[in-house]
């Protein structure tokens, strides 16, 4: 069998694609929520949008989006994969099993595949938002008058907090698993991994969690 | 001390299993786990029915043969302990303890709490030793190995084999036992000649058993009796890419 393919079949295989592929949405994250912060400029948007059309416009970025789609389906299609393939590596079940005893929430088996499940479906409900009526539909509002509009509503709003929680709990998990997994977690190198991992998981979702908030209270003082 | 047992009772490795309640009356709280299993036997052979069937050898906790799942964690409450070393003192009395087998498909039932554990032994034999030439034992100082490797290799090689790991990992994953074994030989020189070929062939060997893939839970080392850590599943993966990569 050709090596890359059977390297790709092993179980240590498949862990690498998933903390690959983790690892470049992380920096997506990274990325997209430093160009989000360009809506706190007071501006009326107009920073945000000349980025946002750099983006739309450069074509190597056009190109990054592709391999951006087709990670997060790869991420997601194999993490359930894997969740369902290993389900069914215990035929009878324990009548008493303490996982809870061992491991923290964040790294519990349920927990990764019902966090990773919210965040496949807040992305879907994000592109529809913002994607789709910029980039398919070729809108009539800006890009700004859709975000002040989608956050007015506390509903809404509320639902992405939601799920920048548990994204935070998600990327608890997934950062220093992605450099276990990658062998990289040993005496010297766990400590800045640990460190890393808590502005991963802790300040990434808090910024995100920031454009909400502050676009419903910029509503309710009667802002756009 | 006085409990009552819900213990897993199955007659062959086809029969279909069901918990049974037994009361233990008079157990010594210095008794081992095992002990106390050892009395509640003595009493169902004097009331004339079948013992508890269990895997036992040393009893003092480097063998690996004992394990099974008590209230739900493997090798009972206590950390670093085989079950041997667990104490009915450290249970309250008039307690209620689940007793089971260790679940996992490469790890089908015999009988009652003994499972069939070979799927390790193909592991090993798969990879896990050196080849070398039986002559005259060599000099001991002939082959300098660093204090810091020969302590990483020792922590590893501390591996009883139980099978903890894969009972406590949610997705009966044994990649803690694979990698203490890679670990242990890919550390010391002894190791070196075959250290690509044993990490690709055990890994193989492993998936072909079935064991799940591991999801870095973690379950496993704070399950593990000999504290095995899981930076040697991180030196294991290392040593998989890097045999990917250079060799074959």
């Amino acid at each position: 069998m050709n090596s890359i393919v059977e390297y790709y079949l092993s179980s240590i295989g498949k862990k690498i694609v998933m903390s690959l592929t983790g690892l470049f949405l992380i920096i997506f994250l990274v990325e997209h929520l430093i160009g989000n912060m360009l809506l706190f400029a007071n501006d009326g948007g107009a920073k945000y949008e000349a980025y946002s059309a750099f983006l739309v416009g450069n074509l190597v970025i056009r190109f990054i989006e592709i391999f951006l789609f087709a990670f997060i389906c790869f991420h997601a299609i194999l993490g359930v994969w894997l969740w369902f393939v290993n389900r069914y590596k215990r035929d009878t079940g324990y009548k008493k099993y303490r996982l809870r005893d061992n491991v923290p929430l964040a790294s519990r088996t349920w927990t990764i595949i019902t966090t990773g499940s919210f965040i496949a479906l807040f992305l879907l409900i994000h592109l529809r938002s913002f994607f789709w009526p910029v980039r398919i539909e070729g809108g009539h509002m800006s890009e700004y008058d859709l975000v002040c509009r989608a956050f007015s509503d506390p509903l809404y709003g509320g639902f992405y907090l939601a799920a920048f929680i548990l994204l935070g709990m998600h990327l608890k998990h997934g950062f220093q698993s992605a450099f276990q997994t990658l062998g990289l977690r040993n005496r010297k190198f766990t400590p800045i991994i640990d460190a890393a991992a808590f502005i991963v998981w802790f300040f990434i979702p808090l910024g995100y969690a920031s454009i909400p908030v502050y676009f419903f209270y910029y509503s309710q003082i009667g802002g756009r | 001390m006085n409990f009552t047992l819900h213990i897993w009772r199955q007659s062959s490795a086809d029969s279909e299993g069901h918990f049974e309640t037994y009361e233990a009356r008079n157990i010594p709280g210095e008794a081992s786990f095992l002990e106390m299993l050892d009395i509640l036997n003595d009493s169902l052979v004097t009331d004339g029915k079948e013992p508890v069937a269990f895997d036992h050898d040393c009893r003092e906790g480097i063998c690996g043969s004992c394990g099974m799942m008590i209230n739900g964690r493997a090798h009972g409450p206590g950390r670093k302990q085989a079950t041997c070393d667990a104490r009915m003192r450290m249970f309250e009395d008039g307690q209620s303890i689940t007793v089971e087998p260790w679940r996992a498909k490469p790890f089908p039932v015999i009988k009652d709490l003994m499972v069939d554990r070979r799927a390790f032994d193909r592991i090993i034999q798969a990879g896990g030793f050196i080849s070398a030439r039986t002559n005259a034992i060599p000099e001991a100082n002939a082959i300098p190995v660093s204090k810091p490797a020969a302590d990483e290799a020792m922590d590893a090689a501390a591996c009883i084999g139980c099978g903890a790991c894969v009972a406590a990992c949610p997705n009966s994953s044994a990649m803690l036992f694979v990698a203490a074994k890679v670990s242990h030989l890919a550390l010391l020189p002894q190791g070196q000649i075959e250290r690509g070929d044993r990490v690709q062939r055990m890994v193989a060997q492993m998936d072909k058993e079935g064991f799940g893939n591991c999801s870095n839970n973690y379950a496993c080392e704070a399950e593990c009796p000999k504290e095995i850590s899981v930076t040697h599943i991180a030196r294991m993966n290392r040593e998989f890419l890097r045999a990917k990569i250079y060799e074959r």
